[in-house]
């Protein structure tokens, strides 16, 4: 059987092919403001690329942002559950899952079995989620990919202390003039996020071991940062970002 | 109910004509001696709630932010003082004047700013019942400290009606409060059922007169019926949501301009919002009055509200409460508006944790629409009735 993860984000859209059990393919684009037209495109594209037609997909369940608008799914899921089991499949022993998305943020506290036991998302402003980062890195005129490495090489993080998206970026324009070095303000901003992000995991309660899901997890800087602040490893896997889009592709094997 | 409420304003709209005076009051003020006096007690928070139902508060709220009011006053005060100045209403030409105004800080310190302001625009006296923040214990400084104040207001009726205070009336007024009360905890007692015949969508709905018109005989019997309704649908275990599989627990305000949507959604995932702790604030307190001495134990009862004891007490409250309907879940509305029911939500949740159940918390305000955000608010919910689902597998 072949299965269909569509994983719609605000910002990307994400989908894994499964077949028995192994993941078939994988693909990512861009969502832009038409995310039916993108899951379409999406679709296409890993159609092509794993050379089987449409109608050799059985089950297709969508979720995200977008999930609702994809009517040609089977079915809907939350982004949560998704997360749960898409990493679960990948790394069968953690527990936490953290996932800084586009719009939410949140941490997820997993079972022994795999199930989601509880979780937590942001409140409803865009400090602690992707959309800071993005900003922050604009900020810096630096490309997202690097913002991360940049993170690492600082020194002595600057101390960001407004937890808001627009303040935070005319702080930064103030350290900027006070002369304090890009290296260091990046570090000081990926702290800044993980000090978000770590409220949130003591609200639900840690458990070890702790992985980070979606496309965050490839920034090395999110990373080194939550660590610090935790104490503890955080595991990713170079298919993060599929974790939602996986989920989706295994719950839609399952029934 | 329309028409009680319906009578209710248009009484109130004559009142000049029909000899009466008018009172603003606030949702947790010591209204019975109002009713005693045969003053009509008008509630700003309830027109509020009219006015969040009608989808008019994030306007309202913008045309008071105008005036200089910050984003995070409380809607409440901006629909109130927004209304007052342009008129606009759900009630035809907008609420009555005041003749005075009572204000008790037992639901928060709002209010005091809020009724300052509109005792100087309307040029009216102004009268403050003080009830000290309950931390851990109620002590007899405390309640001698309010029960004085009681006896001050009856002076300050007495001195602003021109009449002497109508004790007998006042007796026959506490005993109906009380059967209000007990009535209205029956009708919420109904909930526990599975499946339950009502939801707490429709207790926001029926709440409007126990806040308002308690006191008054037309209370005791809306609320009879309403309970004799709902014993019937027990008795043919008919749930107010079909197919009812999972039940929830609300804390705070209702979110007044989407509760058709709340009710949709969580209807669509067969769950049923079975309680919650904003209605049972109005009979939270019934074991703290005695029935033969109202105006004696008015003070501690109102001194005692769920708004106004620590949060150790509300996570007790809400602990009775999953116990008792049985819930899956704990739905928390953090209401940007309402400071003293939201700021303490992150530490029930920490103080409610052996409970061992899912707890969603919705951003949100109770009549400012500008605050939710539909898409945001969905995936919570989905994603909330998704682990509850699974946890029950
Ligand atoms: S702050 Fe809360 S208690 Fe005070 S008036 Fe507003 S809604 Fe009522």
């Amino acid at each position: 059987m072949i299965t269909l993860g569509l994983d719609i984000g605000s910002l990307t859209a994400k989908g894994v092919l499964l077949k028995e059990g192994q993941i078939l393919v994988k693909h990512l684009i861009p969502v832009g403001y038409n995310s039916k037209k993108a899951a379409l495109l999406l679709m296409d594209e890993l159609f092509e690329k794993a050379k089987i037609k449409q109608t050799d997909v059985q089950k297709t369940v969508a979720t995200g942002y977008g999930r609702n608008n994809i009517d040609f799914a089977d079915k809907t899921v939350s982004e949560i559950i998704c997360h749960g089991r898409g990493i679960h499949f990948l790394l069968p022993e953690i527990r936490t899952i953290i996932d800084i998305g586009g719009q939410d943020s949140k941490v997820i506290i997993l079972d022994d079995k795999g199930n989601v036991a509880n979780f937590v998302m942001n409140d409803k402003c865009a400090a602690g989620t992707g959309r800071f980062l993005d900003v922050m890195a604009r900020a810096m005129e630096t490309e997202i990919q690097y913002f991360g490495e940049l993170a690492l090489r600082g020194k002595n993080p600057s101390k960001i202390s407004s937890v808001c998206t627009v303040f935070a970026e005319s702080e930064i324009i103030s350290l900027v003039a006070k002369g304090e070095n890009r290296e260091d303000i990046t570090s000081g901003i990926h702290l800044s996020i993980a000090r978000r992000i770590v409220s949130m995991v003591k609200r639900v309660g840690m458990k070890p071991p702790v992985a980070m899901s979606g496309g965050v997890a490839l920034n090395v800087g999110v990373i080194d940062a939550l660590q610090k602040l935790l104490e503890t490893p955080v595991i990713t896997t170079p298919l993060a970002q599929y974790g939602g889009a996986l989920g989706a592709a295994l719950l839609a094997e399952e029934k | 109910m329309k028409r009680i409420m319906r009578r209710y304003y248009t009484e109130a709209k004559y009142a000049k004509l029909l000899g009466k005076k008018i009172a603003w009051i606030t949702s947790g003020g010591p209204v019975e001696p109002l009713i005693a006096m045969n003053i009509i007690p008008i509630y700003p928070e309830n027109h509020g709630a009219m006015i969040g139902a009608s989808k008019l508060g994030g306007k309202m709220s913008e045309f008071a932010e105008g005036l200089g009011y910050s984003q995070d006053v409380c809607s409440y005060v901006k629909d109130d003082i927004t209304s007052s100045i342009t008129k606009e209403s759900p009630v035809p030409g907008g609420l009555p004047e005041p003749d005075m105004l009572i204000c008790s800080n037992n639901i928060c310190g709002t209010v005091l700013k809020w009724y300052e302001i509109q005792a100087r625009k309307f040029n009216v006296p102004l009268f403050i019942y003080d009830t000290p923040f309950v931390h851990t214990e109620f002590t007899d400084e405390a309640r001698e400290y309010v029960n004085e104040q009681t006896k001050e207001y009856i002076r300050f009726l007495e001195k602003h009606t021109g009449k002497k205070f109508n004790y007998k009336k006042m007796k026959k007024v506490g005993h109906l409060s009380l059967e209000a009360m007990r009535l209205w905890k029956a009708v919420l007692d109904t909930a526990a059922h599975k499946p339950s015949p009502l939801t707490a969508f429709d207790a926001f709905f029926h709440l409007a007169l126990i806040v308002t018109l308690r006191g008054k005989k037309v209370v005791v019997r809306y609320y009879k019926t309403l309970l004799k309704e709902l014993n019937e649908r027990t008795a043919h275990n008919i749930g107010a949501v079909d197919n009812e599989k999972y039940r929830l627990l609300w804390d705070n305000l209702p979110i007044w301009f989407r509760m058709r949507w709340l009710s949709d959604k969580f209807a669509s995932h067969q769950a049923a919002l079975v309680a919650d702790t904003y209605t049972q604030a109005w009979c939270g307190v019934i074991d703290l009055i005695d029935e033969n001495d109202f105006l004696g134990t008015m003070g501690e009862a109102y001194t005692r509200i769920h708004l106004n004891v620590g949060v150790d007490q509300m996570a007790d409250t809400i602990k009775t409460f999953i116990k008792q309907y049985d819930v899956d879940g704990l739905v928390m509305h953090s209401n940007r508006s309402c400071k003293p029911y939201s700021f303490g939500q992150y530490d029930i949740q920490k103080l409610i944790r052996e409970m061992d159940i899912p707890v969603l918390m919705i951003e949100a305000d109770m009549t400012d629409d500008r605050k939710f955000s539909e898409s945001q608010v969905e995936t919570r919910i989905d994603a909330f009735m998704e682990v509850i689902k699974q946890r029950r597998k």
